[in-house]
């Protein structure tokens, strides 16, 4: 089979890239620095869209692409290989990862401009690039885990970069480690894996995991594999209980938030359970766990935000909440959907970071919200494509999210669950919660009165040197936010349901995503045909009928989203436009459940009590360190060292000089050899 | 006749006095004449089996080992001179460092 | 029996003489044990029938060695021993192990030694100076012609040591 669409340069250009900015970026100026980073970048997403249009006219038979490039671990009877697997999945990530990476790395050459280190930066985030394609791209978890713990490692260069800060570097560490706890699951998940079927490439394990009958309700090896494998995705993407790293992960530029936190690496959880939906599918009860810990974790986050204050945390949490709501679609099976909102989520969320990240530039570092205010008028641009952004998550009609998240709470309604209304009575809850809190931040942040401090205002210089007052931002950081906003406007078009497509501009027909995505995860879409054989004509009434009923059930549905939205909408309209004293009231109110969301439910502090207090204090201080180290082996060695001194000192009394003592041990020798004759002349 | 183990006995005797001296006397030529002892009574032993086995050769033996001992004598009482020179003392108690 | 009693006596010269030298605390004293003994054995030697080992022993151990000794004893004016007793081994190790070592050749020498005596009469000679001087010019002729170079040696060792130092 010749390889002809040379895969293996998407990871590996970038790869280059961050090789040579990282060896001799030191001696580079900026704009070659940033010319060699957005080159490999730019290259990368060339190749993949015109991989894109070879896949196009790819037979069926070729899907998916499988080469092997070289054999890596071969150990008795376990063989892994590097190679790349290529089908409708890993296609689409691949043109989302190469497309908003590179027009994050445009914006980045704008916002980074004035930092130190920047050839650091760009290598770090071409590394990310590295290893985030060879994840999609590996043709076994093998490689695939590379890829996992190669984006976790760029994460905590990255979040780490202003690593002089006590906060950032310690961000770092606590995203990597709770990463690595995640990492332990899926590990053991490839463990049984390769006990089970003896490799882990995608091709074996699949088509082996398709002759397992289901496991019904009794788990079993799948369901087994499943939650580990999901323990994994849990840690990587941020779900409940191992979200704790991502608000502190906002100590990191924000380009990094934007790529890393939002866009990007947080979704490796979502495509690795798409990518396993043979075995999840196969396993209901991981499944369920799947659904009830995406959705807990989507309402969980959501609440928090709604008292957040900083703005990259709201959007922080927003980013788990919508994580939340891909790995419900994937707990009922919508695989596609799930990729489908990752999709468009990554258009809005990286446009909304990157926004941010232009309003913290114009008002020269200043994050808080409640310094901002009434910006629209002195940042237009930023304000317009930000407007975009908070209604794309939002969920409003013709744009991005509503077809994306309306997509889930539809089939997260149909499902066969038992209680599935329950999944999207609190799906709708948390899109209004959502709602209200994005349109909190637009309030807070664009309208009203300005509460900017004067210093930033007037004449404040800042890090990035320059004069204080809020000025827009240039446009090699404005471009890209237009590219997005546009993206997060026609994205959605792509997985229009066929109820609106009639009122809805598509691209592709509806369903033209599910459609695409389907021989990949196995899940069919709607399928809204009539039976085939219609044995009568009061069957093809009830069928039809029945369709109707289901039609009107959708509609209803949809509606009751937007309602919910357009409820948050007026809500954050009342308390942040038109009532702003009502806020205060609220919570002085309500004071210890404020306090308590505000505290992001003092979670972080759980964990410090119940886990890391523990660990350092009492195992690796003062057990390890103190009992072990200090007093078992140090005192070994020097016991050791003391011992053999003790020894020569009193054997060194032998040597004291004196003949006569000399004597005495040679008579006691001699009495000895002469004893010994006489045993000997009596045997 | 006298049994041989007698005489053999005997200088089995005088060869322990000889290390007793050895070990007990502090005058360092009391020692040297213990040694000295020592020597004779392991010609004694020669001479008594010389006897018993009518071999002459261990005489023979008895007479190198006198020569041996006239040897050894003049030299280690010439030591012993020495020793008193830079010491002053005979009492082998005071001279147990080995530089001179 | 004339020959057990003459052993016996000059047998209990021997050790008398020997436990003297451990007794006295003047070396010279000491020195005039050791002929005693000296002369003593020479004595044991006859009655072994080695006329001329016994006759060497007096010239040389007794007539040579000895006076050397008391030489050097009124030389260096040695008075009597002082007290000090700086080795603990020398006492409490090496007088145990002496008794031991005593005990167990004397018991090792009662135990296997063939209780046959030595079959000689008095006077009966066989050690002359002529049937030693063909084992000696002949048979160990080679350790002779060694133990005179080891006397030059000692000579020459004795004369360096004892000189007095250039000053």
């Amino acid at each position: 089979m010749s390889d002809h669409l040379h895969l293996w340069l998407i990871p590996l250009l970038p790869l280059a890239g961050a090789f040579i900015n990282g060896l001799f970026g030191r001696r580079f100026s900026n704009r070659v620095v940033s010319a060699i980073a957005l080159a490999s970048t730019a290259a990368s997403f060339g190749l993949a869209a015109w991989t894109a249009m070879q896949f196009a006219h790819m037979p069926a038979s070729d899907i998916p692409y499988h080469r092997d490039y070289a054999p890596w671990i071969i150990a008795g009877g376990f063989q892994a290989d590097f190679g790349v697997y290529l089908d409708q999945l890993s296609l689409v990530m691949i043109l989302v990862v190469t497309g908003v990476g590179f027009l994050i790395h445009v914006y980045s050459v704008g916002y980074m401009a004035h930092e130190g280190g920047y050839y650091r930066f760009f290598s770090y985030l071409n590394l990310f690039m590295f290893f985030m394609l060879t994840l999609v791209l590996a043709s076994s978890y093998l490689l695939m885990f590379v890829g996992w713990e190669g984006v976790g490692l760029a994460s905590y260069l990255l979040i780490g970069f202003y690593f002089h800060k006590d906060s950032a570097a310690n961000a770092g560490k606590k995203a990597f480690i709770v990463n690595r706890i995640g990492d332990f699951g899926f590990l053991i998940g490839m463990f049984l894996l390769i006990q089970k079927f003896g490799t882990l490439n995608y091709d074996y394990v699949f088509s082996h995991v398709a002759n397992m009958p289901l496991e019904g309700h009794s788990a079993g090896f799948l369901t087994a594999v499943a939650l580990l494998l999901m323990v994994g995705a849990c840690g990587k993407s941020a779900q409940l209980p191992l979200y704790v790293w991502l608000p502190d992960a906002m100590e990191g530029p924000t380009p990094v938030s934007a790529l890393i936190h939002a866009a990007t690496m947080v979704t490796a959880g979502v495509y690795m359970v798409a990518r396993s939906n043979a075995i999840f599918s196969r396993a209901p009860l991981a499944l369920t766990v799947v659904a009830v810990v995406g959705l807990a974790t989507a309402f969980f986050a959501a609440t928090i935000g709604m008292a957040q204050n900083d703005i990259k945390r709201v959007l922080a949490y927003s980013t788990i909440s919508q994580l939340g709501y891909m790995f419900l679609a994937c707990g009922v099976a919508a695989y596609s959907a799930a990729i489908f909102h990752l999709m468009t989520h990554a258009f809005f969320k990286a446009l909304l970071f990157l926004s941010a990240g232009s309003v913290i530039h114009a008002l020269s570092g200043e994050q808080d919200m409640r310094h901002m205010g009434g910006l629209r008028k002195k940042i237009p641009w930023t304000f317009a494509v930000m407007t975009v952004g908070t209604f794309a998550i939002a969920g409003t009609p013709y744009l991005a999210g509503f077809y994306s998240k309306d997509d889930i709470l539809w089939k997260a309604y149909s499902t066969p669950f038992y209680g599935h209304w329950s999944l999207w009575l609190v799906g709708v809850l948390t899109a209004g919660i959502t709602a209200f809190y994005m349109f909190r931040l637009w309030f807070m942040t664009f309208f009203g009165e300005s509460r900017v401090p004067e210093h930033v205002d007037e004449h404040g210089h800042d890090e990035h040197g320059h004069g204080g007052h809020v000025h827009e931002s240039p446009w090699v950081m404005l471009a890209p936010l237009v590219i997005l906003a546009a993206l997060s406007i026609i994205g959605g078009y792509l997985g229009v349901p066929e109820i609106l497509a009639k009122a809805t501009p598509t691209i592709g027909g509806p369903d033209a995503i599910h459609h695409f995505l389907a021989p990949a995860v196995g899940s069919e879409p709607e399928e809204h045909a009539l039976p085939p054989k219609a044995e009568s004509a009061a069957a093809l009434a009830t069928a039809e009928h029945a369709q109707e009923a289901e039609h009107k059930m959708e509609m209803m549905l949809t509606g009751a989203s937007v309602a919910a939205a357009l409820i948050g909408f007026l809500l954050a309209w009342l308390l942040y436009w038109q009532r702003t004293d009502l806020p205060e009231k609220i919570t002085s109110q309500i004071g210890g459940v404020y306090r308590l969301v505000r505290d992001k439910y003092r979670i972080d502090e759980l964990y410090g009590h119940l886990f890391v207090k523990p660990l350092v204090e009492n195992i690796s201080t003062n057990l390890l360190w103190k009992q072990i180290d200090v007093g078992t082996i140090d005192t070994l060695v020097n016991d050791a060292a003391a011992g053999a001194q003790e020894l020569s000192r009193r054997t060194r009394r032998m040597q004291s000089g004196n003949i006569r003592s000399y004597a005495g041990w040679v008579a006691l020798g001699a009495a000895a050899v002469v004893a010994f004759m006489v045993w000997m002349g009596m045997q | 006749m006298v049994p041989l183990s007698y005489y053999l006995v005997l200088s089995a005797v005088l060869f322990c006095l000889g290390v007793a001296g050895f070990l007990i006397k502090r005058n360092v030529i009391t020692i040297f004449m213990s040694i000295e002892l020592m020597l004779n009574a392991v010609n004694l032993t020669f001479v008594a089996f010389s006897a018993q086995l009518h071999k002459l050769s261990a005489q023979v033996f008895v007479f190198f080992v006198m020569v041996v001992a006239a040897a050894e004598a003049a030299v280690g009482l010439a030591i012993i001179i020495a020793i008193f020179r830079s010491r002053q003392t005979l009492n082998v108690d005071k001279v147990d460092l080995l530089k001179l | 029996m004339l020959h057990l009693v003459l052993f016996y006596i000059f047998a209990f010269l021997c050790v008398a003489g020997a436990v003297n030298l451990l007794a006295q605390r003047h070396p010279i004293n000491s020195a005039l044990s050791l002929i005693v003994v000296m002369g003593s054995l020479a004595v044991l030697y006859l009655l072994l029938g080695a006329e001329f080992v016994a006759a060497i022993q007096v010239i040389v151990y007794a007539g040579a060695v000895m006076v050397l000794f008391v030489f050097v004893i009124m030389l260096l004016n040695a008075g009597e021993e002082e007290h000090s007793n700086a080795s603990r081994v020398a006492v409490y190790v090496g007088v145990p192990a002496l008794i031991a070592l005593a005990a167990l050749v004397v018991y090792g020498l009662l135990h296997n030694t063939p209780t046959a005596g030595v079959q000689l009469a008095i006077g009966e000679f066989m050690g002359g100076v002529k049937p030693i001087a063909n084992l000696l010019f002949r048979d160990f002729l080679l350790p002779f012609e060694v133990t005179s170079v080891l006397i030059l040696i000692a000579i020459m060792g004795a004369v360096v040591l004892a000189q007095r130092g250039e000053d």
